[in-house]
């Protein structure tokens, strides 16, 4: 691939120096190789982005004596410029000699690994974890090991971070005796004086311990894992959870009660409330790898404490996972653990003191009803969406009325619809313009549910309301809808209910609803078909040409282009062609420049 | 050192001789190994100091007594202009704060009111030669001699000190930035203003999470806003602000997102005979710290420095007087807005001393042992090689000893704000208006 760009690059270049006796291929390698030192960054940039060309210039000898040692010591440079230069070399091998010589790349990315930017430390640490598997086994014992070590043992921290997420590309193709220094350094880590350490040896610690032997799992793994569990520092705690999870798949069932449950039911019940989100966060995951009986003896009761949380933020989070939760429960006890355990705690959660908590809820209540049946939901879920369509909080009505159709898929939305009408209004006029646009988003699968008679009667003057809001924005997502509607109900529904409604809006005084009409048109057209734009829109859109204001005018002329194609080719030469040449001849100049482009594209001409 | 090693400096000093208002120091600190310190001043700049390494080679009984002199310079913040509010913003820096070492380069934080900005300070020994296309003056050669490509080389080269802004955390105060302080976490810092305490990742400038907000509802209700804060220095959890009403709070981070409900509420209850007009204003907290053993507190008010323990919050289990002698003054202080003055105070390395300024460019230390305390004088003469610091005292009555100062006599106007203490020895920065004082040595306790 890389061989492919040089050419190309040659030709970008544009050699203009015709009769020089100098090689022409060289004059562009010149250039990239003299702007990998530019005082522009961009430059540079773009220098390291085709740093492939360049070593296919200087060859595989020269590229790994003078351009890797060069590259090695520029590590002053911009975090872009290092990002970039991280990722080339991760696909370098090739460029250095193939396999054989891979671990030339070692040294400059070992001086990235130590960088005080975190992107470019990962991204240092990706492209050696890359090339790691292009070392053979010996390669990566004489070269790629010990370079991890001096990582591990570095005196900043910076490099004993990027060294954590090395250790596991190296284990399984390592010898034994190495294998045992690799987790006596990844152990050290994990005890590492500054908690910078201490929380990237516990992210990858789920990650080291899938590659390790089950017996040093048990061993080593379970007793790093409740150490970092335990750690003074919050922030590190919270990170062992993952690890926890991690780990739990990889134990056999019988060993997870003793080797990970303590540490997990601790973590659940942490002082601090971080970790608890964290569970919370991770719930399902964990759920999944723990299996249905420790599902039901444990998780059930961990759960219901984290939607009593006294945080919040903890509540939120469990809030999220309750579709999840019980869907995954062991189905033969799935309806009686909800219905007793689970369901008590929602209940409460309707009414949190917290928005963000009742709103987390309200995304995803509504799943609920699919797991428990047509009878429960009726009598048990029902009055808690209505109490959720009543909240003070419009996101948590929104977030209902987006998940309706699950309900529907049960009961039928005829349930709601009693209650439906009122929150709907509501939201349609509230004061917030951003509200106002996130109930018009879900109007086209309101319609679809509700039906058409429904919508006619209920919310149709809503939806027309909508184009003449004082908020652009408001009157721009309206016209939208209109089409989608339109897409839903069909041509002949439009022009029965929609259509007289707009088109009406041609008459009004205030130019921007008049505009409306035009916006409308535009949208429309296309769905309604030739027949209606013809006989209906089109004498309308004539009619505004002669509109006083110059902005309806030349939108006039924009409605033109937009609808041309709907039109058949007669009614264009004589009738819409007739109507521009007009506006082309207009004494306004915005007018007259749309009225062209019109007659252009519509190839009047 | 090494050309006159019988007559080591003690003392060392950064004297500017026109004072300008942009000179004045506004904050002294000390990095992690006290091996640079860094000032800030009114104009916005940064000036960072190195203590000089050579006097490894030193006799035992001095020490490492090495120079502290300028490393580099840089200005951190520049005059701004909210337009919204029609308000200007001042470029001077009101705190700066070193992130621990991570690499070979070091970091700080620097803030003025509004913004935070991360700095990278970084050396250079080598620079690369040699281009394709021109020489190394620039000048362009003829393409017809390039024949072959030419890698550049890494050349040695005089050492070059780099400063480059890392971060700049914008827009996260309404109100203006008093205090940053980093967590031990490694990962986040706060920044505290009037009113609101912000939490901050070090990697990321547009979001911060509000983690105390004392504003009212209706501003009218406003009786106390934040003076300082700061985080513990092992427990990444925990950290302490201190209120214009006397009282430090103290939050753990664990219990909830938002810490508007505190742990601990530390304050000293009112002696009702003591009650004045001034009351509240001179027991407003100016600045608060953690002792390095993270067991103890430190504040200063208008005229004392007390001592808590994170055990006890009923009171302070130390009380020092700085300067007793100006309550009879109150009105007069009052009057020139003196009474509004933010004085700083330092622990010494191993929390057995602590330090604070006062007037008249005068400082005061205490020994929390013997509960003596001492007032010291920054000047010029203290700064020349040798010189002991000398003690002063305040005339308040009885009998007159030569060298007193009377009460009347202080100049109010030198006032010693901002200093800072080496993490390990007796090495003290005091920032008296324009002037950097560094004295070595000669400040412990035997003084007292």
């Amino acid at each position: 691939a890389s061989g492919a760009q040089g050419p190309a690059l040659v030709e970008g270049v544009g050699l203009g120096m015709a009769g020089a006796d100098s090689d022409d291929s060289l004059y562009p390698i010149a250039v990239l190789i003299d702007e990998l030192r530019n005082e522009d960054v961009q430059l540079r940039l773009n220098s390291i982005k085709k740093l492939s060309t360049i070593a296919l210039a200087l060859g595989v000898e020269r590229t790994r004596t003078e351009l890797l040692p060069f590259l090695t010591d520029t590590i002053y440079d911009e975090d872009e410029v290092l990002l970039a230069l991280a990722e080339q070399l991760g696909n370098f091998t090739m460029l250095v000699g193939g396999p054989e010589y891979v671990h030339c790349l070692l040294p400059p990315l070992e001086s990235l690994a130590t960088v005080e930017e975190t992107v470019v430390r990962d991204k240092a640490v990706e492209s050696l974890r890359k090339i790691s598997h292009e070392h053979s086994p010996v390669d990566l014992e004489v070269h790629f090991e010990p370079l991890v070590k001096r990582l591990a043992s570095g005196d900043w921290f910076t490099s004993r971070t990027s060294a954590c997420g090395l250790f596991s590309v190296c284990y399984p193709r390592v010898s034994s005796t190495v294998k045992a220094e690799i987790r006596q350094h990844f152990r050290t880590l994990c005890s590492d004086d500054t908690p910078m350490v201490r929380r990237a040896a516990a992210s990858k610690l789920g990650e080291f311990a899938k590659v390790l032997e089950l017996e040093y799992v048990k061993s080593d793994i379970i007793s790093l894992f409740t150490a970092l569990a335990s750690d003074e520092q919050d922030s590190v705690r919270l990170l062992a959870v993952e690890a926890g999870v991690s780990i739990a798949t990889l134990l056999p069932q019988e060993d997870l009660e003793t080797l990970v449950m303590p540490t997990l039911r601790q973590a659940a019940e942490d002082k601090s409330w971080r970790v608890r989100y964290m569970v919370a966060d991770k719930f399902s995951d964990l759920q999944k790898a723990v299996g249905p009986e420790i599902t039901k003896n444990d998780l059930v009761p961990a759960f219901q404490n984290l939607l009593k949380d006294c945080e919040a933020e903890v509540r939120a989070a469990a809030a999220n996972k309750v579709k999840e939760f019980c869907e995954n429960l062991p189905e033969d006890s799935r309806e009686t653990i909800i219905m007793t355990h689970i369901l008590p705690c929602v209940k409460e959660l309707v009414s949190d003191t917290n928005q963000h908590v009742k709103s987390a809820l309200a995304s995803v209540i509504m799943g609920l009803s699919t797991i428990l049946g047509k009878d429960n939901t009726v009598e048990h879920l029902l009055p808690l969406f209505l109490a959720q369509l009543k909240d003070e909080c419009p996101e948590v009505r929104l977030n209902i009325i987006s998940n309706l159709d699950c309900v529907n898929e049960v009961i039928g939305i005829r349930q709601l619809s009693q209650s439906l009408l009122p929150a709907i209004v509501e939201l349609a006029e509230d004061a917030k313009w951003r509200v106002r646009l996130a109930i018009i988003e879900y109007m086209p699968l309101l319609a679809g549910q509700l039906g058409v008679e429904f919508f006619d009667e209920k919310l149709n003057s809503l939806c027309m309301a909508w184009l003449v809001d004082h908020v652009y924005a408001i009157r721009e997502a309206a016209t939208c809808n209109l089409m989608k509607l339109v897409e839903k109900f069909g041509a002949e529904w439009a022009q029965n209910t929609i259509v007289p409604k707009v088109l009406g809006m041609a008459n009004d005084p205030n130019y921007l609803h008049r505009m409306t009409t035009l916006f409308c048109i535009n949208a429309l057209s296309e769905v309604c078909g030739q027949e209606i734009t013809t006989k209906h829109m089109l004498p309308v859109v004539f009619k505004m040409s002669n509109d006083q204001v110059a902005n309806v005018r030349f939108n006039v002329a924009k409605s033109l282009q937009k609808i041309g194609p709907v039109l058949d080719s007669n009614c264009l030469q004589t009738e819409v062609k007739p109507v521009l040449e007009k506006l082309a001849s207009d004494q306004d100049m915005d007018v007259k420049y749309f009225a062209q482009e019109a007659i252009s594209v519509l190839s009047l001409a | 050192m090494g050309e006159d090693g019988e007559s080591p400096k003690i003392n060392h000093s950064f004297l500017r001789d026109y004072v300008t208002e942009a000179d004045v120091i506004s904050t002294v600190e000390f990095n992690q190994t006290g091996d640079l310190l860094a000032t800030g001043d009114k104009g916005g700049r940064v000036v960072i100091f190195q203590r000089e390494t050579e006097s490894k080679d030193e006799s035992e009984e001095l020490g490492e007594s090495g120079e502290y002199n300028v490393y580099s310079t840089f200005q951190s913040h520049e005059p701004d202009f909210d337009y919204l509010k029609s308000l200007e913003i001042e470029e001077k820096i009101n705190k700066i704060r070193w992130l621990p070492q991570q690499n070979a380069a070091h970091f700080l934080l620097s803030t003025n009111d509004k913004t935070i900005k991360l700095w990278k300070v970084s050396e250079r020994d080598k620079r690369p030669e040699g281009y394709n296309l021109k020489d190394e003056e620039g000048r362009i050669k003829d393409i017809s001699t390039v024949t072959s490509l030419r890698v550049p080389v890494l050349k040695p080269t005089d050492l070059m000190v780099e400063v480059r802004p890392r971060r700049i955390f914008a827009n996260g105060h309404t109100y203006h930035v008093n205090s940053i302080s980093v967590n031990s976490d490694g990962e986040t810092y706060l920044s505290a203003d009037d009113l609101r305490i912000n939490m901050w990742h070090l990697d990321i400038t547009d979001r911060s999470f509000n983690i105390v907000d004392i504003k009212p509802a209706n501003m009218e209700d406003l009786t106390e806003v934040i003076t300082a804060a700061e985080f513990h220095p092992q427990h990444c959890h925990l950290f302490v602000y201190s209120s214009s009403k006397g009282t430090l709070r103290l939050c753990d981070m664990r219990e909830s997102a938002l810490c508007d409900k505190h742990s601990k509420i530390f304050e000293e209850p009112e002696d009702p005979g003591n009650r004045s007009f001034f009351s509240e204003i001179i027991s407003s907290v100016s600045d608060v710290k953690f002792s390095h053993s993270g067991r103890y507190l430190l504040t200063r008010d208008y005229l004392t420095v007390k001592v808590w323990d994170l055990n006890m919050e009923k009171g302070p289990v130390e009380t020092y007087q700085v300067h007793e002698y100006l309550r009879s003054k109150l009105c007069s202080l009052y009057e020139n807005d003196c009474i509004f003055d933010k004085f700083e105070c330092v622990w010494n390395s191993t929390d057995s001393v602590i330090m604070t300024g006062a007037y008249n460019s005068f400082f005061r230390m205490f020994d929390r042992e013997t509960g003596r305390g001492v007032t010291l004088e920054a000047w010029r003469e203290s700064s020349k090689p040798r010189a002991v610091l000398r003690t002063r005292r305040i005339y308040t009555g009885g009998r007159r000893r030569r060298g007193d100062v009377g009460v009347d006599s202080l100049d109010f106007t030198k006032k010693i704000l901002h200093m800072a203490w080496h993490p390990a020895e007796n090495i003290i920065a005091i920032a008296a208006t324009n002037n950097l004082y560094i004295f070595q040595d000669r400040v412990n306790a035997e003084n007292l």
